[in-house]
């Protein structure tokens, strides 16, 4: 179970993105957060992966709290959750080659040597040539980039992803292939999984549950 | 052709040639520049062990004889020939610029990747002693830092460098906490990334260019450096020629009107530092192509 517990999360202590949200994830399960720009989807998304320390609230994994944030956090709970971002372009290191950038992950925890095994089945899954694994981010489309970015997201096979707007750029055929492949990583390893977007239509069918942001901002705490 | 291909190549052809002018003088510039530092090195390099002539070889029937074909920068006040003994004290000169570059690049990428990396309370008490020390005059501190040492090439070397890394670290820091707020750094601690790999390679890899940059940027300043102690008299022992030892030396004469032992010396220190800083410039104008550059010293 990952759960977000009246959550008050922003960049500056005086003036939170939100106050006190609350949203969780059962495990196996697909949640859609749905809601406008700017409004924090985002942020939120960065504290369900452990990667912004909320001025207040709890978030539990598993029934835990979670104490320490980013790279406080021992290595095995970060890993938990994995992470897709809505830019491809700015989340790839521009240095590394796309097999390197799927098997990233594998190197920093020590998994060196089954990173060649894993980032073939990986390729496969979300559609990567070996010719696209030799290139550098700047070679390759959005879509394809993506595509990698996601591979990395799965590599160290996370109990929960977080989707942040992962197909916000992308086209149709790439929205369904890449939602495809969570969809079967999520029914072979039983993974649960925040996708955030704008787009009603798509949450909708990916997800088991779709929920408004407005939903989950107490009314007495909407500032504006 | 299509339509847009018509249209792509006009404006492309118009793009050229305003900007043909531009780029012609940069490209002057980057040739003189490599020419120059080429000419130096080589010099540097090759006179030494291929001319067989002492640089101390005192002649003092001969001194203070203006530029001839025997000796075309003139000789001294004891009668040595100073195109030797400026070569000598080049050579010296590089020598000191480029440790003390070194030096300073390696401790300010250090520092400032530390500071930037850390974050929080670390960075803001090491950016306060680094302003701290920045508002020391260089010069200054240069001294006081020979001062504590028996003359000679190391010291300098130390004083140049331990002045000269404040810069290196600001800028170091500040690329790195640009660095640090993007996605892929994100990407990278969620995929486990310690906070050492995550600097080292992630942050440190983004910074090298502008780094290497602040290196070469420094090797004329420190050059400059090491003769502003020598003229000084704090550098290095008087015995050995330098460019900043050399110019000192020939201030006397220059009263009783013999320019050459100034002008030569003071043109091995100008001509060197400002290839230097043509090169660099025009690499930095590569990496960096929005931002017109002047000469930066």
């Amino acid at each position: 179970m990952l759960e977000l517990r009246s959550i008050t999360a922003g960049y500056d202590r005086k003036v939170p993105v939100f106050r006190d949200v609350s949203l969780s994830v059962a495990p196996g399960q697909a949640v859609g957060l749905l809601g406008p720009s700017g409004c924090g989807k985002s942020t939120l998304a960065r504290v369900a992966a452990l990667l912004h320390r909320p001025d207040s609230g709890t978030l539990l994994l598993d029934g835990t709290p979670v104490r320490r944030w980013r790279h406080r956090a021992p290595r095995d709970r970060r890993t938990a959750v994995g992470v897709v971002f809505q830019q491809a372009r700015l989340s790839a290191d521009p240095r590394l080659t796309l097999a390197d950038l799927v098997a990233e992950p594998l190197r920093a925890t020590g998994r060196r040597e089954e990173a060649a095994g894993r980032v073939a089945e990986l390729a496969g899954a979300v559609g990567l040539t070996t010719d696209l694994l030799t290139r550098r981010p700047h070679e390759v489309s959005d879509g394809q980039l993506q595509r990698a970015c996601l591979a990395r997201a799965l590599v160290l096979r996370p109990r929960w992803l977080v989707c942040d707007e992962m197909t916000a750029m992308l086209d149709a055929s790439t929205t369904a292939a890449l939602v495809r492949v969570v969809e079967d990583y999520r029914a072979a390893t039983g993974a649960g999984l925040l996708a955030v977007g704008h787009d009603r239509v798509l949450l909708d069918r990916w997800c088991d549950r779709t929920v408004e942001w407005a939903s989950l901002v107490p009314p007495a705490a909407t500032t504006s | 052709m299509s339509m847009a291909d018509v249209a792509a190549g006009k404006t492309g052809t118009r793009w050229r040639s305003r900007a043909g002018d531009r780029r012609s003088t940069r490209t002057l510039r980057l040739r003189t520049s490599v020419a120059l530092l080429a000419l130096t090195v080589l010099a540097v390099l090759l006179v030494p062990p291929l001319v067989r002539l002492d640089q101390q070889a005192v002649d003092l029937a001969a001194k203070l004889q203006a530029p001839t074909w025997a000796h075309p920068f003139g000789t001294d006040d004891v009668g040595r020939d100073l195109l030797l003994r400026c070569v000598y004290g080049l050579r010296v000169s590089l020598l000191v610029g480029v440790a003390a570059a070194l030096t300073a690049t390696v401790v300010g990428t250090a520092v400032g990747a530390a500071a930037g990396a850390l974050g929080g309370w670390v960075d803001r008490s090491v950016m306060r002693v680094v302003d701290a020390l920045s508002s020391v005059p260089h010069l200054l501190m240069g001294i006081f830092i020979v001062a504590m040492f028996r003359p000679g090439v190391w010291p300098v070397v130390a004083s140049v460098a331990l002045t000269h890394w404040l810069s290196t670290a600001r800028i170091v820091r500040a690329e790195v906490l640009s660095l640090r707020a993007r996605p892929h750094i994100d990407a990278a601690v969620s995929g486990g990334a310690s906070r050492w790999r995550v600097t080292v390679r992630h942050l440190l890899p983004g910074v090298l260019p502008q780094a290497a940059l602040a290196a070469v940027l420094m090797v004329p300043h420190a050059m400059w450096h090491e003769s502003a102690l020598s003229f000084l008299g704090l550098g290095l022992p008087t015995h050995t020629a330098s460019l900043g030892n050399l110019v000192q030396e020939a201030r006397g004469s220059l009263l009783a009107g013999h320019w050459w032992p100034t002008l030569f010396p003071g043109l091995f220190i100008i001509v060197p530092t400002l290839a230097v800083a043509g090169l660099a410039g025009a690499w930095r104008e590569r990496i960096n192509p929005r931002r017109r550059s002047e000469l930066m010293l």
